[in-house]
């Protein structure tokens, strides 16, 4: 099993590497960009588990440790 | 009385430490994050550096070192714990301090001094000093921009402009109301990105950095000998 955590920055947070995205993607051109997020995925890998196991651990890593309840959200997506 | 200066791989500021550490007359052991205990130690200083390569987010990784379990029983006993820059930025991801540090608003590295003023001086970090004093002190970092949590931190100290004022345009990083220091309630564990170890000699820009390692150094003395833990 493999699970995909996708963590995101919340809206609320600024995101400058985002914000520094955005502005160059309207000077090359893209004027109606108007915002860009920058997310992280992480992939989990773990051999011989089931499905509601792997769901189970991994979000306790992301409550532990891969994403910061103060800034951040999370979703994660099993893959078989 | 001697302070515990802990360096995980990656901390490049732990020789700084002890250096201004003990010219102003503390002793100090440097900790290995490998260790699981701060016994017989009186307080301890997290300094800066980039633990554990600053992966997944900036001491995200280091908060789980076998030593910080005894970094928080330190601090639950009142001692004294301090977070430079990186230590900071530890110790937020620890929870021993509020919120979290992030990318400076303009994406750049900042290396150069910053102007601090002292908001508090019920901390351990600024007990020695005055409040509305204007500290200068470097800044060296690129992930100095505070995000607060939900509750209100305990500022300690703000980026400011020479003559004192909190503004935006005294603000090098777009860390929350100027942050640059704070502290926990009760003031016994602070954390601060300016590195206030590399302002104490006469031949570097500013000695300003003394006043802060001083009130720590007072902090610890007058912090009475804990249990012996174990």
């Amino acid at each position: 099993m493999k699970a995909v955590v996708t963590i995101t920055r919340r809206q609320e947070i600024a995101d400058p590497e985002g914000a520094t995205i955005q502005r160059a993607l309207v000077d090359l051109g893209y004027a109606e960009v108007d915002a860009v997020r920058v997310n992280r995925t992480v992939e989990v890998s773990m051999p011989g588990r089931d499905r509601e196991y792997v769901l189970s651990a991994v979000r306790g890593m992301c409550e532990k440790m891969l994403a910061n309840p103060v800034m951040e959200d999370f979703e994660i997506e099993i893959l078989d | 009385m001697t302070v515990g200066i802990v360096a995980f791989p990656g901390t490049n500021c732990e020789q700084d430490v002890a250096y201004a550490l003990e010219s102003l007359g503390a002793k100090t052991v440097t900790v290995w994050h490998r260790e699981s205990s701060l016994d017989g130690l009186d307080a301890v200083v997290l300094p800066g550096g980039f633990a554990h390569g600053d992966y997944l987010r900036t001491g995200a990784i280091a908060r789980f070192s076998p030593i910080m379990a005894a970094v928080e029983k330190l601090a639950a006993e009142g001692r004294p714990v301090l977070g430079i820059c990186n230590g900071f930025q530890i110790l937020c991801e620890a929870g021993l301090l509020p919120g979290a540090l992030i990318a400076n608003r303009d994406l750049k590295f900042i290396c150069r001094p910053a102007h601090l003023r002292v908001e508090s001086t019920d901390s351990i970090l600024t007990r020695a000093a005055t409040i509305g004093q204007v500290l200068t002190i470097p800044l060296n970092s690129y992930e100095g921009n505070y995000v607060p949590g939900p509750e209100a931190p305990n500022a300690v100290l703000r980026y400011c402009d020479p003559d004192g004022n909190v503004t935006e345009a005294a603000n090098p990083n777009g860390s929350a109301e100027g942050i640059a220091g704070i502290a926990n309630g009760a003031g016994t564990v602070a954390g601060l990105m300016p590195h206030p170890e590399r302002a104490i000699e006469d031949f570097m820009a500013s000695t300003d950095g003394r006043v802060l390692l001083e009130s720590f150094i007072a902090s610890v003395e007058a912090t009475p000998a804990g249990v012996a833990s174990g």
